[in-house]
């Protein structure tokens, strides 16, 4: 009992020095064009390398995953904002899987 | 103020996804052992889905508390990226308190909107993501544990997707406007459909894949096309 919470305390400490300590330490604007530019890229390349294929793995049925992946596209591309893709995802999603399953 | 209720409202998304995705994290706690009180708090804590996933597993496993500690470094090392990514969007007066309570905010998902804010971040934007987002995760965790499995699939299943929904939200937009960004997302999804298909790779765990990815394709984009600094600013 008393070791589970070891556990989660190891858990949540070793977590929040990862997540605390470039922003407490880092405290001045990197100067490198190269380290700036990669930090540019970075946040788009991290967000697309956890969409795909892990969007396919989220739902029932992959088809269902995909057909909200393309949806989201378009209306990302389209400009719509965070709130609407998101919530278009999710029906995307309800509607394909109650034609697929 | 007026940041913080932008970023509550910005936040609802999240927190819809989450509330789905801890869901399963709740189920996959009660089944490791954890009682419904130990499964809360180490949401409350960790805000952490792969991170929370592999820990329970170990707990499950009565592993030693090194192996925990370094899986959970390995794990979440692309917060670390991440962290770095937005020190550069804060300004010199944001202060070292402000800084430890973003800390706790540096989710994938918050981190997503918080880069994707300004030039200059506002971190009660990101308290205010947080805000509604945290609690979500946590109740998700306790409804996954104490209902276990009796929540439609359905409903469970759209839900799941989100998140998602979000992270294309962010990452098409500059595609759009820039095509260097768009190779990048190509590529991006490419390799890590190879890294999850051919069986070789795949062994490796997605913490690690993620981070990998992530640093070959941004390093060869920064190298290849280094940005001209009014973009790298805006």
């Amino acid at each position: 009992m008393a070791k589970t919470y070891i556990y989660i305390a190891c858990m949540a400490l070793t977590t929040y020095a990862i997540r605390v300590l470039p922003l407490t330490l880092i405290r001045t604007e990197l100067k490198s064009p190269l380290l700036r530019s990669f930090l540019f890229y970075l946040p788009y390349v991290t967000l697309a390398v956890m969409t795909f294929p892990g969007i396919l793995s989220a739902t029932q049925t992959p088809w269902s995953a995909l057909v909200a992946l393309i949806v989201g596209i378009i209306l990302a591309w389209r400009g719509k904002s965070l709130f609407a893709v998101s919530v278009c995802c999710c029906l995307s999603v309800f509607l394909s899987e109650l034609v697929l399953i | 103020m007026k940041n913080f209720l932008r970023g509550v409202k910005d936040g609802v998304p999240i927190a819809l996804g989450y509330l789905a995705v801890a869901v399963t994290l709740g189920i996959a706690a009660k089944n490791a052992g954890l009682t419904i009180l130990q499964a809360v708090i180490a949401s409350l804590t960790n805000n952490a889905s792969a991170g929370e996933f592999v820990g329970f597993t170990l707990i499950a496993a009565n592993a030693p508390y090194v192996e925990l500690i370094l899986m959970e470094a390995l794990t979440n090392a692309r917060y670390l990226l991440m962290s770095t990514a937005l020190s550069q969007k804060l300004t010199k007066e944001v202060s070292t308190l402000q800084r430890l309570l973003l800390g706790m905010c540096v989710t994938d998902e918050i981190f997503g909107i918080s880069v994707a804010y300004g030039d200059c971040l506002d971190p009660n934007y990101s308290y205010g993501a947080f805000a509604i987002a945290c609690p979500a995760w946590a109740l998700g965790t306790l409804i996954g544990a104490v209902l276990g499995s009796v929540l439609p699939l359905r409903a469970v299943s759209a839900l799941s997707v989100g998140l998602y929904g979000m992270f294309i939200a962010i990452f098409i937009p500059p595609s759009k406007a820039n095509p260097v960004v768009l190779g990048c997302v190509a590529a991006a999804f490419f390799l890590s459909w190879l890294f999850s298909a051919v069986p070789f790779l795949a062994r490796l765990s997605t913490g690690i894949t993620t981070i990998l990815l992530t640093v070959v394709i941004s390093l060869a984009a920064a190298i290849l096309f280094p940005v001209k600094e009014e973009t790298a600013n805006g």
